[in-house]
């Protein structure tokens, strides 16, 4: 005859451990940067959705770039928890440099600046993709752009993000002029036509990319220090 | 002041109860270069003697930036103010970014009196041989601090140290009353006073090359006058004309 047993929980799950699942450091709060350099300027657009990783939205509001210097921007895209804590370690370090050296830091030592940072922290990483914009001593635009470890590479355009494969072969087709049918040769754009493009390009992202949209910070950064813009994208 | 048994080491009182390394520590301020510190409802002020030890040479930085609302003024070992204002600037940017916000003078002040304090009591560590005079301005308003290599601090309304500093406290101790409504010219103007009071006759008056003006205050980040743009303000003493002030 069967003893009754009388207890909690099934048999056959007094023997396994109850699996929890491991912590996960990190998560993608999505959105696009992307940045374009003119001989003596650079623009840079990064959308302010940010996703909790799946279909929902957490904030509408949440500005992706960001200003070291007057002459310098940063634009992350990513884990917002890291980037915030590396524009603060950032800000807080470009302060350092300029009390001791009695000048602020320029824009190609911050560049390197920033790839040293994120290689410091090669075994546990910043959850962030970012693109550095700026001009340097002489009025020149420069863009640099970053791996999550700190590779980088100095270019005339870049983008990173979730829309990043989306804007890309566009910049690379429009900008670069690469495989174009009817080559139209390089002329002259001004810095207006710049930022008429990068906000098409942004349009464009947050069409198909579900992470990117509701608004774009449109940023123009020359000699005379650093221009934003808020421009609107779509909500859904 | 004469040697005494008891003051070789910093940890040895003496039998009428004090520690002659602090007090000779306090020498060294009382024979570095003046400086004149004062303040009024929305302004701090400080004002400084730079010297140099030739003519060929340069002279000697006297004020410092230590955020954008504390700046400090040194007399005595330079060395060691050099340390002390690492320091401050090290906790006011940790505060900083831990807080989101501006550490409050008075508790910076604090925390460089109780790093001076430890350099009293340990064996084998001499005291720092430097004064600083602390000018910053946050939401209680303006602030002037003393602090010595005793590990003390003292709140004042003015205040100056270092070498024939008794003159100038002598004109802010007649005018200070006046401060608290002045306009910035006007404090400026006082300070400068009061450091011409320190200088002994036979020297060079004040020149844009061996004066240092640092200001702070609401909607002042901490600045540095010197040189040419202290010559304004020089001329002021002179001749008593108004001047533009550059805000920013």
């Amino acid at each position: 005859m069967e003893t009754l047993k009388l207890s909690a929980l099934p048999e056959k799950d007094k023997q396994q451990p109850i699996s929890h699942g491991r912590f996960e450091a990190y998560v993608d709060n999505g959105g696009t940067v992307m940045a374009v350099a003119g001989k003596d300027y650079c623009v840079i657009a990064g959308d302010t959705r940010m996703s909790d990783g799946g279909y929902g939205i957490q904030t509408r509001k949440y500005t992706k770039v960001f200003q070291l210097t007057k002459k310098c921007v940063l634009a992350t895209s990513g884990m917002q928890a890291d980037t915030i804590a590396l524009q603060k370690r950032l800000k807080s370090m470009l302060e350092s440099f300029e009390k001791e050296h009695g000048k602020p830091m320029s824009t190609p030592a911050i560049a390197q600046f920033l790839s040293n940072t994120l290689y410091y922290k090669r075994f546990f990483p910043y959850y962030t993709f970012n693109l550095v914009a700026g001009v340097d001593e002489q009025g020149e635009g420069w863009i640099w752009t970053y791996d999550a470890v700190g590779s980088h590479e100095r270019v005339k355009y870049s983008s990173q993000g979730s829309g990043n494969q989306l804007v890309i072969p566009l910049l690379d087709n429009q900008v670069a002029k690469f495989n174009q049918q009817i080559v139209e040769g390089n002329k002259d754009v001004s810095c207006e036509q710049v930022v008429s493009f990068v906000k098409d390009s942004i349009t464009s992202a947050g069409e198909r990319d579900i992470y990117t949209g509701d608004f774009a910070d449109i940023v123009v950064v020359d000699k005379n220090g650093v221009h934003w813009e808020k421009f609107e994208l779509k909500l859904d | 002041m004469y040697r005494n048994q008891y003051d070789s080491d910093i940890t040895t009182f003496s039998p009428s109860g004090r520690i002659h390394q602090i007090e000779y520590a306090m020498e060294a301020v009382k024979q570095g270069g003046a400086a004149v510190a004062l303040k009024s409802k929305q302004y701090a002020v400080l004002v400084s003697l730079k010297r140099s030890s030739s003519e060929l040479g340069s002279y000697q930085k006297k004020i410092f930036v230590v955020d954008d609302h504390v700046g400090i003024a040194i007399s005595g070992l330079t060395a060691d103010a050099r340390m002390l204002c690492n320091f401050m600037r090290n906790e006011c940017s940790n505060y900083n970014y831990v807080y989101e916000s501006q550490i409050r003078v008075e508790r910076l002040v604090t925390k460089v009196a109780d790093k001076h304090q430890v350099h009293t009591q340990r064996y084998g560590r001499r005291p720092y041989g430097v004064g600083l005079l602390v000018a910053g301005f946050d939401q209680l308003g303006a602030h002037i601090y003393q602090t010595c290599p005793s590990g003390n601090f003292y709140d004042y309304k003015s205040i100056s140290i270092g070498s024939r500093s008794q003159s100038a406290k002598t004109y802010l101790e007649k005018h200070f009353e006046s401060f608290e409504e002045c306009t910035l010219e006007q404090l400026i103007t006082h300070g400068l006073r009061a450091l011409r009071e320190t200088i002994p006759n036979t020297d060079d008056t004040l020149n844009s090359k061996n004066v240092s003006i640092g200001i702070v205050g609401e909607g002042q980040p901490f600045k540095i006058i010197e040189e040419a743009d202290a010559q304004p303000y020089l001329n002021l003493l002179e001749n008593e004309e108004p001047v533009e002030m550059q805000t920013n």
